[in-house]
C-alpha cells in the first residue's frame, strides 16, 4: 500500500567549515562566511522516505522553515525526488527555539493533511539538541522512532525500525502515523538527479521569482513569469504565519520558553604553554620530561 | 504563594543499576538544591528497582519517586513520559535534569514539549543566577543558567527560561562529578501508580542487542585524539600505533568523526565524552569549543598542529608545532626507544 510521508529539513550554515576567516581576531563571527548547506542527517531522511514511496509507492513532501534562502535545500529536494516542497518563512517565526519551531512544523503538517510516516535527521549541525523532531511527534500526538537506521518492514500500518544506540541496536515495532528521526548511517542519500536538476532548476518561491523578473527579459511582468512557473509545476508553495492555524503567542521568539541570556565568544586564556620544537631533539626531551613527571611510562 | 524549587532529577537504570550520569547529575542537583534552599527528588523508573532508591538517596537525593510497574521494565517513550509528564504537571518541579544518553535525548524533549518547558541540551555547566528581562524590566532572581557551547562549538551560550517550569535540561556523561556514595543519608521513597493511556503501547521493543563498549575512554589514562588535520587513514594509523605505545585509548574530534577517520564512540567533546586523562595529545585538531569542552581538565596536553595560530595551543601545555606525518613518527620513535 502507498504511504504518505513528509520529511524536515533544515538549511544549516556549514559549522564544520569554520576556519580562520570565519572567526575574527576580536573572537566574534563571520557568519556570512560560512556556507549554508542541507543539514547533513536531513539527507539520510530524505533519502529513506524517498525509498519507501520507490518501494511501496506513495508521496514525499518536504517541509522547511527558514528565511527564503532555504527555498535552496528544497529545490535540492526536488532534484533528489520530492513530490512537493513547501517553504515556511515568516518573519514571524525567526528566534523560534526548538519549542516553536515544533510547534510552527506541526501547525504546518496539520495543513498538508493526513500523513502515514514523518523523517527527520536527528539532528541539525548548527545547534546539536536533537529536540526538535521529538517535539514534533509529541505535538502531532504520534509516537517516535529516534535514532532510526533502517526499516526493515513496513506493512498495512505497521512498521519495524532497527535503531542505532550508542551501545547497541534495537528493534521496534510501532503503529503508524508516527516520526522517525533519522541518523547518518542510515544509508547513502543518493546526488541530485540530472535530468530532474534541469527540470527544477528554475523552481522558486514568489519572492525569488521577482527577484528573477529582471534577468527574464521575455516575460512582461511577474504574473507572466508567475504563471508560466505555474503551468510547469515551478512553483515552491510558501507559507506564512497568517497561512497556518496557529496561536500567534506559541510562534517565533515570543514562543520560545528558552532565551540567550548571553553569548560568550571565546577568548582564551591561555595556558602557560612550553613550546616544542618538531625535530628529533626536541621530541625526545619532551618525552625524557614527561617520564621524570610520571606522565609517560 | 511561593513556588517550590525543588531539583529533579531523572534516575536512568539499565539491568538494576543506576546509570552513571543520573549519580553524577544529582550531584549537580545537590549543588544546585543547597544553593536554592530545597530539595532534590529522583524520579525512578522501572520494574523491581526499589533498591535502587537508596543509591540515590546515598548520592544526593532527599526523595525518590519510584514508579515501578511491568511496563516500564525498559524504557519506551510514550509510557516513560507518560509517567513523567504526568508528575511534572501534577508539581511542576523548578528544575529537571535529564542525562543526555540515548534514551535521556529521546525522553526529554518529548516531556518538555507536553509540558511547554524549556529545554537545553548538552550543558556542560549549570549555575543559579539572576536575569534581567530587558523588555519589561524585569528581575528574575534564582534561575538555572543552562551553559552550553553553540554554533558548532565556537561560541559559549547562556540560556534561561525565566517564565516556564521546570527549567529543563540534559548533561552529557561525565561533564558533572558524583558525590561520593554516603550510606548514611537518609530520605523519603514515595510510591507513584502510573496511570498510562491506550496510546501509550502503540511501540513495542522487539529485540535489543547491548554491545559491552570496547573502549572506556572515560576512564583513560592515556587518550592521543585526531581531528581534521589528519589528512589520511594511514596517518590516522599513526595515531592509534602512539596510543597503543602509551597503553592509552584513541579520541577524536568531530571532524574526524565525521570525515569517517574513525567511529563516533571516540569522540570527545560537548556532544561527545568529556574526559579528563593524564595526558591527552591531541593531534591536527584545531580546537573548536565544543572540543575543548570535552578534553580541558586534562592534567597534562601536547598539542600537534601546523597552524601556530590553532586554538588548541591555548589549552595546551606543550605545544608542537609541525606536520603530523612528521611529529607522530618521532614521537613514536622516542618512545619506542625511551621504554624499551
Amino acid at each position: 500500500m502507498p504511504y504518505h510521508s513528509i520529511v524536515l529539513v533544515k538549511q544549516v550554515p556549514d559549522t564544520r567549515s569554520i576556519t580562520g576567516e570565519v572567526m575574527t581576531k576580536e573572537g566574534t563571527m563571520n557568519r556570512s562566511a560560512l556556507p549554508a548547506i542541507f543539514n547533513p542527517e536531513d539527507l539520510n531522511a530524505l533519502e529513506m522516505a524517498l525509498q519507501v514511496k520507490e518501494q511501496h509507492g506513495g508521496t514525499v513532501t518536504v517541509l522547511s522553515m527558514g528565511p527564503l534562502q532555504a527555498a535552496e535545500v528544497l529545490r535540492q529536494s526536488l532534484y533528489r525526488g520530492a513530490d512537493r516542497v513547501i517553504l515556511l518563512s515568516d518573519r514571524k517565526f525567526a528566534g523560534a527555539d526548538t519549542q516553536a519551531t515544533s510547534y510552527t512544523l506541526k501547525c504546518a503538517i496539520n495543513k498538508i493533511g493526513a500523513f502515514d510516516l514523518v523523517f527527520c535527521g536527528r539532528q541539525a549541525i548548527d545547534g546539536d539538541t536533537a529536540q526538535v523532531g521529538p517535539q514534533v511527534a509529541e505535538k502531532l500526538g504520534v509516537p517516535q522512532i529516534t535514532y532510526a537506521e533502517a526499516i526493515l518492514r513496513l506493512e498495512g500500518g505497521e512498521i519495524v525500525v532497527q535503531r542505532a544506540l550508542e551501545h547497541g541496536t534495537e528493534v521496534v515495532q510501532c503503529r503508524l502515523p508516527c516520526l522517525l528521526t533519522v541518523v547518518g548511517s542510515a544509508n547513502q542519500p543518493r546526488p541530485p538527479s540530472a535530468r530532474r536538476r534541469i527540470a527544477y532548476k528554475l523552481a522558486a518561491v514568489p519572492a525569488e521569482t521577482l527577484a528573477r523578473l529582471e534577468q527574464w527579459s521575455e516575460f512582461e511582468s511577474a504574473a507572466a513569469l508567475e504563471s508560466h512557473l505555474a503551468e510547469h509545476g515551478l512553483q515552491i508553495t510558501q507559507w506564512s504565519a497568517a497561512d497556518l492555524d496557529a496561536d500567534p503567542a506559541f510562534l517565533g521568539l515570543a514562543g520560545s520558553p528558552t532565551q540567550v541570556y548571553k553569548v560568550n565568544y571565546v577568548v582564551l586564556e591561555a595556558t602557560e604553554s612550553k613550546e616544542i620544537p618538531p625535530t628529533a631533539e626536541g621530541i625526545q626531551a619532551l618525552i625524557e620530561e614527561l617520564m621524570k613527571e610520571y606522565i609517560v611510562g | 504563594m511561593t513556588e517550590n524549587r525543588d531539583v529533579w532529577v531523572f534516575i536512568e537504570q539499565n539491568e538494576g543499576q543506576v546509570a552513571e550520569i543520573s549519580l553524577e547529575l544529582l550531584g549537580k542537583g545537590r549543588e544546585l538544591a543547597d544553593t536554592l534552599g530545597s530539595q532534590v527528588v529522583g524520579l525512578l523508573c522501572g520494574q523491581q528497582v526499589s533498591g535502587l532508591a537508596q543509591t540515590a538517596i546515598h548520592s544526593g537525593a532527599d526523595l525518590v519517586l519510584l514508579a515501578d510497574h511491568p511496563e516500564l521494565a525498559q524504557y519506551r517513550t510514550l509510557p516513560y513520559s507518560r509517567v513523567a509528564t504526568d508528575l511534572v504537571c501534577e508539581r511542576r518541579p523548578y528544575i529537571f535534569l535529564i542525562g543526555a544518553t540515548p534514551a535521556g535525548r529521546d525522553l526529554a524533549p518529548r516531556i518538555a514539549s507536553a509540558v511547554q518547558a524549556g529545554l537545553t541540551a548538552d550543558c556542560t555547566d549549570l549555575q543559579i543566577g539572576d536575569y534581567l528581562l530587558r523588555k519589561d524590566n524585569r528581575l528574575y532572581k534564582d534561575l538555572l543558567y543552562q551553559i552550553r557551547p553553540a554554533f558548532g562549538g565556537n561560541l559559549i551560550a547562556t540560556i534561561v527560561n525565566p517564565e516556564t517550569r521546570p527549567q529543563m535540561a540534559t548533561v552529557r556523561e561525565g561533564v558533572m562529578r558524583r558525590l561520593p556514595a554516603d550510606t548514611g543519608r537518609t530520605g523519603r521513597v514515595e510510591h507513584i501508580t502510573p496511570h498510562f493511556q491506550a496510546g501509550d503501547f502503540a511501540l513495542q521493543v522487539l529485540s535489543r542487542q547491548v554491545r559491552p563498549p570496547t573502549i572506556h575512554l572515560k576512564d583513560a589514562a592515556v587518550i592521543v585524539a585526531g581531528g581534521g588535520g589528519v589528512s589520511s587513514p594511514q596517518e590516522f594509523k599513526l595515531i592509534e600505533e602512539l596510543a597503543s605505545l602509551l597503553g592509552g585509548e584513541v579520541g577524536a574530534s568531530r571532524a574526524a568523526v565525521d570525515a569517517g577517520l574513525i567511529g563516533r564512540e571516540h569522540q570527545v567533546g560537548q556532544t561527545g565524552v568529556t574526559v579528563r586523562p593524564r595526558l591527552y595529545i591531541a593531534a591536527g585538531i584545531s580546537g573548536a569549543v565544543q572540543h575543548r569542552a570535552g578534553m580541558d581538565q586534562s592534567n597534562k596536553i601536547i598539542a600537534i598542529n601546523s597552524d601556530p595560530n590553532a586554538a588548541i595551543f591555548q589549552v595546551a601545555h606543550y605545544k608542537i608545532v609541525g606536520d603530523l606525518s612528521e611529529v607522530l613518527p618521532l614521537l613514536i620513535q622516542a618512545l619506542r626507544e625511551k621504554t624499551k
